[in-house]
């Protein structure tokens, strides 16, 4: 049965591609969201045997891939509790976003080509969470990566767009790259992909902190950092919101991002064996929360204001790694999953309700007329900003950010930055509902009601995310581990440095507080004292704050003067390629010879005999002079 | 008379009318004249074998003579039709004008 | 090798060279055909009695009346004959000649050199090359047979002309 949960939108995917033009939209519609919904159904019954049998891992083997020597890689299928997580979230998120696609994508001309990517996408993307080795991992891996460059670059015919899905694509391959890297590394290590024997083998081959197994964990870290859009390979998310919002939704907020958490999570032997490397995770993830943050604040595309809070989010996910507080990051990454789903959902609700409006400065009052999407905003919002209590963005973050510190690995330093980032965070939400639902409106077409295609999955992700926190409740409140129980056999348990409820209690109102400070300043920047922001806005400084923050801290210039400048500077010098000249004058002799000969062909009879009378003249000569001289 | 071996003469006389048709098929543009030339040719190439058979005491060289003929003879008649078309085609016999083909 | 030889091949040479340069092409047939029938002299001399009848025959007689008849149709005036001198300017000769002559010196060379036993001429009579003819050559007189019969048919099928049929090739010139 396993391996239905991939086959099936595969099998969709193909379908679709090799018959959209000819079904109607209806057809697509029914194979697009039915593939995802069977899956769904075969993961929950699926997972419920799982959680039955009372295994750790379930393991089935389909068929030998590639067999050379002593390497051997089988289409090998594993669900385990980490996997069951992320398939979960795939499939269920993923239909609902297939759902809601129906209605976003209704008018489009290529409907049909959207589900085939979309379905392959999901495909991809569950065979990178169901893989048994690193290259069956590395296959799923790279097939999001060519979904996201397809569906990033859906609308084609702007060049921005395919500029963009060209970015997407170059940018995650640097990280593709060291991944591989690490891949050749850990087989020549340990003679085989098999991530269950590599983890068995690794603690008995390395010691903790041995330099191969450090270069290992940090190539990973690589790969991680690229497709989860971490710094410094975080530059390629904000320019992937050039697709389709479902897309948006899918894969910048619920799923491949968290491909790098995914990873990292999966080979945490590794990267326990590699302090140095797990570090590193969580100074990127703190480093990347705040950056991505502050670029938040000032952005004036409501997508791409998401889409910094992805990368943000992500970096709490990987800050959490970085404690070792593994089973803390998958759970904010489930959490994340559900309600940032919900609001790129419902800010592409607004985006339809306004013809393709994306600038926030031209909402605003919404509320009224979208009544709707402002509830299920409101709450993903809430959750985003871990509002306390009610949502399940604060039980996540709050054991992240409690965790950041109190855990072995952890430091206060990252405490602070955690503690900073939900500040952001909460700032920069709800400086974006209310400048679009608060306020009065600024733009000019008038909002339509999106259809219930695209309304009942916003509701259902909006009780996801509400309810999905409380799986898992911190000491002070109820105590309940059933998330960190569900992964214990996989992920380590978190090693705590001090056990302090006082000490959890302050980190957890403080914490509140901070979120309620946050959406107060927004509330005064935005709604009661616009003006006077925009005065301290306009201060030479702060504007050029903004503008340095509004470009993501300024990454794509510096990698085009220290990248791509150079390099197209070389190409320029090599443009005509030496290597080139030689094949080059070769096609010119032959040309020149042709030409030559050529010119022979003539037409006129007399020289023909010329030719011929040449040719006897020189054979008999030295017929002559071989014979008799 | 000279003493010159008659397999020498023979040869040396179908040699020059050989060269003589040579020459004259380099210089004309008239494809009639063309003809005549190749005409020369084929006959000395026939003396020759004729010389050859006389020298060798073998008929092989007089029935090589007599496949030139026949040759000639299809020759000549479809080498005349094609002049007559392309004499209808390009009004003259020119044969630098019927180089429109490059062949 | 006697007078006769000397004479034939003189008269053959001379009349080939008359061909070679003569302007009208009717004049030129007629000393191509005393040409012909200088070699076919030579071809008694050297004992093929039964090739020299089919010299006359067949070249003089039927080859070269087809040509002068085909001339004759085409209707060919004056205006050919100084057409033919025009395009034969002197400086057309140089190149052709030259070559012509290494050539031939090359050719005489080669048959002044060859060490044949010397053995005269040794007439071959015409029932020997029939029944060589008509014995181990039977394949090739059939496949000349085929060929006459190609020769037939193309001739009367290129010289056909019920109706003007152009060649891709000529189409854009055809007024």
């Amino acid at each position: 049965m396993l391996y239905l949960i991939p086959a099936l939108p595969f099998f969709s995917a193909l379908l679709l591609i090799l018959g959209w033009r000819t079904f109607s939209r209806t057809t697509v519609s029914v194979i697009g969201c039915g593939s995802i919904g069977i899956s769904a159904l075969i993961t929950l019954a699926q997972g419920w045997q799982f959680l039955q049998s009372g295994h750790d891992s379930m393991v089935q083997h389909l068929w030998t891939w590639v067999q050379s020597g002593s390497f051997n890689a089988g289409m090998d299928l594993r669900l385990d509790a980490l996997s069951l997580a992320f398939v979960f979230v795939i499939t269920f998120v993923g239909f609902l976003i297939h759902v809601y696609s129906t209605g976003y994508m209704a008018d489009d001309a290529d409907y049909g080509r959207f589900f085939a990517c979309m379905n392959l996408f999901v495909g991809a993307m569950l065979m990178l969470v169901l893989a048994d080795n690193l290259l069956l991992l590395y296959l799923g891996w790279e097939g999001v990566g060519l979904c996201s460059y397809l569906l990033i670059g859906f609308w084609y015919k702007d060049p921005a767009n395919g500029y963009a899905a060209r970015k997407a694509f170059i940018v995650t391959r640097v990280g593709d790259t060291a991944m591989a890297i690490a891949l050749f590394m850990l087989f020549q290590y340990t003679g085989s992909l098999q991530i269950s024997s590599i983890l068995e083998k690794a603690p008995g081959m390395w010691t903790t902190g041995h330099a191969t197994v450090v270069l290992i964990a940090f190539l990973l870290l690589g790969g991680a950092v690229g497709k989860s859009a971490q710094l410094p390979l975080q530059t390629w998310l904000p320019d992937a919101m050039a697709g389709p919002t479902p897309v948006s939704a899918l894969i910048h907020a619920a799923t491949m991002v968290t491909a790098g958490v995914y990873l990292v999570a999966r080979t945490n032997v590794l990267f326990d064996l590699a302090p140095a490397a797990q570090t590193a995770v969580a100074v990127v993830g703190a480093a990347t929360l705040l950056l991505a943050g502050c670029s938040a604040l000032v952005q004036k595309d409501i997508k791409r204001v998401l889409a910094y809070s992805t990368i943000s989010q992500i970096g709490y996910m990987f800050l959490a790694l970085g404690v070792g507080a593994w089973s803390a990051a998958i759970f904010h990454f489930v959490t994340h999953a559900f309600f940032k789903a919900l609001l790129f959902m419902g800010a592409g609700a607004v985006i339809v309700a306004l013809h393709h409006e994306q600038d926030m400065f031209k909402m605003g009052g919404l509320r009224k007329s979208l009544p709707g999407v402002f509830r299920v905003f409101l709450i993903g919002s809430a959750s985003l900003a871990a509002l306390p209590f009610i949502t399940s963005g604060f039980y996540s973050k709050d054991q992240i950010v409690w965790l950041a510190w109190s855990s072995a690995k952890g430091h206060t330093a990252y405490w602070v930055i955690a503690l900073a980032g939900a500040f952001l965070t909460a700032m920069y939400t709800f400086r974006m509902v209310f400048l679009t639902f608060y306020g009065s409106y600024r733009g000019h077409a008038a909002p339509h009601t999106p259809g219930s295609s695209m309304m009942i999955p916003l509701y259902i992700l909006a009780f996801l995310s509400t309810v999905a926190g409380f799986v898992e409740l911190p000491h002070t409140l109820g105590h309940v581990t059933l998330f960190s129980d569900f992964l214990q056999p996989i992920l380590p348990a978190v090693q705590m440095l001090q056990e302090s409820t006082a000490l959890e209690w302050t980190s957890q109102l403080l914490a509140a507080g901070l979120t309620f400070l946050g959406i107060y300043i927004a509330w005064v920047w935005v709604i009661q004292q616009p003006d006077g922001m925009r005065r301290f806005a306009e201060m030479p400084f702060m504007q050029w704050l903004r503008g340095f923050w509004y470009k993501g801290w300024a990454f794509d210039e510096l990698y085009n003067e220290l990248l791509v400048r150079p390099f197209v500077r070389t190409a320029r010098l090599n443009r005509r390629d030496l290597v080139d000249k030689v094949y080059t004058t070769l096609a010119r002799v032959t040309e020149w010879c042709h030409d030559a000969l050529a010119r022979t062909q003539s037409g006129l009879l007399r020289w023909y005999i010329m030719g011929v009378l040449i040719g006897a003249v020189l054979i008999l000569s030295v017929l002559i002079w071989r014979i008799y001289i | 008379m000279m003493n010159i071996h008659p397999t020498t003469a023979g040869m040396t006389l179908a040699g020059i009318l050989f060269v003589l048709g040579l020459i004259s098929i380099l210089i004309r543009r008239n494809l009639i004249f063309m003809l005549l030339s190749v005409e020369i040719m084929l006959n000395a190439a026939g003396l020759a074998f004729i010389v050859a058979s006389s020298h060798w005491a073998q008929p092989d060289g007089q029935v090589m003579f007599m496949f030139i003929l026949a040759m000639a003879a299809a020759e000549v008649s479809v080498g005349l039709a094609l002049i007559l078309q392309l004499f209808h085609q390009l009004k003259t016999l020119d044969s630098d004008e019927a180089s429109r083909m490059r062949g | 090798m006697d007078l006769t030889f000397y004479i034939a091949a003189a008269i053959a040479v001379f009349s080939t060279v008359m061909v070679v340069t003569r302007f009208n092409i009717m004049h030129a047939l007629l000393y191509l055909i005393v040409s012909l029938l200088s070699v076919a002299v030579i071809f008694y001399l050297y004992g093929a009695p039964f090739m020299a009848a089919l010299e006359i025959i067949i070249y003089a007689g039927a080859i070269m009346v087809l040509i002068i008849f085909f001339v004759m149709m085409l209707n060919l005036g004056p205006e050919t004959a100084r057409q033919e001198k025009e395009w034969l300017r002197p400086g057309m000769w140089l190149l052709p000649a030259l070559l012509c002559a290494v050539l031939l010196g090359e050719l005489v060379y080669l048959i002044a050199q060859s060490k044949t036993p010397v053995t005269g001429i040794t007439p071959v009579p015409p029932k020997e090359v029939g029944r060589s003819l008509f014995g181990p050559y039977i394949l090739a007189v059939e496949l000349s047979a085929l060929l006459l019969m190609a020769g037939i048919v193309g001739a009367y099928h290129l010289g056909r002309q019920k109706k003007k049929i152009l060649h891709r090739f000529f189409e854009s010139n055809a007024s």
